[in-house]
């Protein structure tokens, strides 16, 4: 079954045509990767996903019901969480208040549950609960963005670039995160520039370039294919 | 022992900035704007709670809840219709129009009520506490004015750091596109911002004509730029640089106007904010924003 299902949506940013009729879905279980280098339009569409911005044509159907007009707020409230590209956690408010803000659609009815299974995902969020998030590493960071998205019980997690900017053994550990989330039965739609680690991880992918979808596959077809290689893969 | 009536008058003036500043620093803090109408809010408060108490002879703390009300609505009218158009509009553009509503106000104001000044009835009468066989006398406005302050700081802090809505008023000041992608209603939240920053005008409003009952409808202007002015002070978007502020302000003021001239008071009063911008860009209080990438 289809999660999300996105159909030959346009964008624009002012007189730019940032997104050329694109369309892919994510089917329920699964890890779907978009790949594509600096400026290919992948952070615009998680964007117009989440309904920050708005397709001029085409549509975003998300568990079957259409997202067209409804706020942001209320997209995170039918169950789509974005980890947002450089993480943007709440610096002044400590990592515990980031959790919480991340449940702020579920209420305080689940709350301790939910803290302590973010909290066992990342031990290390759970040593410095009282520090503010300002004052974590960019690792850190990229663990208390994650964990909050997940505070919102999340059907599908789109994760913005998690590797920018760390360095290679975090890399190697948020992408074992996201593996691990994939086995216990999450949905993740994965952006990334680091194609090699994003689809040795992803059942699917979709190869963007200037706005629109140039290639798709399997994880495994994308990594051996000739095009993808020479392009992301530096040859 | 006058040194020390003049320090608790200045507690209390500083007091009633304080309660303005709020306003002036949580709307700057969650919509990044200088909300200079915020003045004439509690000019319309004040003279709410004049007409329910002089006209039609409430109790003084109906004719307050009335005022509240009144400027609750009145505040999130404003933001709705004045400042949410411009939400992606250079801040200048946003600036011009809060003069404008002040303008709008005001002049509002004249036409409903006159520019006659009214007598403000005191909301808790005239009397005075007097100690030490009657050297210190503290008048019950002023003694009601320095409760009322500390209430509104500590309901407020601790409003604004245990509770769900307070919380996410933090996180939308921080980074709006983030909160939203939390599932936090931004606009309704710079909304209850400025109901809560209007309702507190409102007390402002009916604390000052009680100590000054002068009422007219450029009342609110002068208070207003003093209490922006503490707010910066104390540092802006900062809620306990805006008590700070205030209290600082009120006290430097009496004192200028005791020990060095009444007419050169608000020159004093403002060359210490210069100073303080000097040393201190960013407010007594305020952060320097440091992030790691």
């Amino acid at each position: 079954m289809a999660v999300l299902e996105v159909e030959n949506i346009n964008v624009y940013y002012g007189s730019i045509h940032a997104i050329k009729g694109i369309s892919f879905e994510v089917n329920e279980g699964e890890i779907v990767t978009l790949i594509g280098a600096n400026g290919a339009g992948k952070s615009t569409t998680l964007n117009t996903i989440s309904g920050l911005l708005h397709p001029s044509t085409g549509s975003v159907s998300f568990l079957g019901q259409p997202l067209a007009k409804l706020q942001p707020h209320k997209i995170v409230e039918r169950g789509l969480a974005q980890v947002p590209e450089g993480r943007r956690v709440f610096a002044q408010m400590t990592v515990q208040e980031n959790l919480e803000m991340g449940a702020y659609t579920q209420g305080n009815k689940n709350i301790h549950e939910d803290l302590e299974k973010v909290y066992a995902l990342f031990p290390r969020l759970k040593e410095r609960m009282t520090q503010t998030a300002g004052t974590l590493s960019g690792g850190e960071q990229q663990m208390l963005a994650m964990g909050r998205a997940l505070m919102s019980r999340p059907k599908l997690l789109m994760l913005d670039e998690p590797s920018m900017g760390l360095a290679p053994i975090l890399v190697e550990q948020i992408f074992d995160i996201i593996a691990d989330l994939h086995k216990t039965g999450a949905t993740i739609l994965l952006v990334e520039q680091n194609a090699q680690m994003a689809l040795s991880i992803a059942n699917r992918g979709y190869v963007m370039e200037t706005g629109k979808i140039v290639t798709t596959g399997t994880g495994k077809e994308l990594l051996s294919s000739p095009e993808v290689r020479k392009a992301y893969l530096g040859g | 022992m006058i040194f020390l009536n003049y320090f608790i008058s200045g507690i209390s003036l500083g007091s009633i900035y304080a309660i303005i500043a709020l306003g002036y620093t949580m709307v700057y803090g969650i919509a990044k704007m200088l909300n200079f109408a915020h003045g004439d809010v509690i000019m319309v408060g004040a003279y709410v709670c004049f007409y329910a108490v002089a006209r039609y002879e409430l109790n003084p703390f109906i004719g307050l809840v009335l005022a509240m009300i009144v400027c609750t609505f009145l505040g999130i009218i404003i933001e709705r219709f004045a400042y949410k158009p411009l939400r992606q509009a250079p801040s200048l553009a946003v600036l011009i129009t809060a003069i404008g509503v002040s303008y709008l106000l005001q002049n509002t104001a004249l036409l409903l009520w006159s520019s006659n000044p009214k007598v403000f009835p005191s909301i808790i009468g005239r009397g005075a506490f007097k100690l030490f066989d009657g050297e210190l006398s503290i008048s019950h406005i002023t003694a009601l004015t320095i409760i009322a302050c500390l209430v509104i700081m500590a309901v407020l802090t601790l409003f604004i750091n245990k509770t769900r809505l307070g919380k996410a008023m933090r996180a939308c000041s921080e980074d709006k596109g983030a909160a939203q992608l939390m599932g936090i209603n931004v606009n309704a939240t710079i909304s209850l911002t400025f109901a809560i920053g209007s309702g507190l005008a409102a007390i402002a409003g009916a604390l000052l004509c009680s100590a000054y009952p002068t009422l007219m409808p450029t009342t609110g202007a002068l208070p207003g730029i003093k209490a922006f002015t503490a707010a910066v002070f104390g540092g802006i978007g900062s809620i306990p640089g805006a008590f700070l502020g205030g209290l600082m302000l009120g006290v430097i003021e009496i004192f200028a106007k005791a020990y060095i001239s009444s007419q050169l008071s608000d020159a004093v009063v403002f060359a210490m904010l210069i100073v303080v911008l000097l040393v201190k860009p960013a407010g007594l209080l305020g952060r320097q924003t440091q992030e790691k990438v």
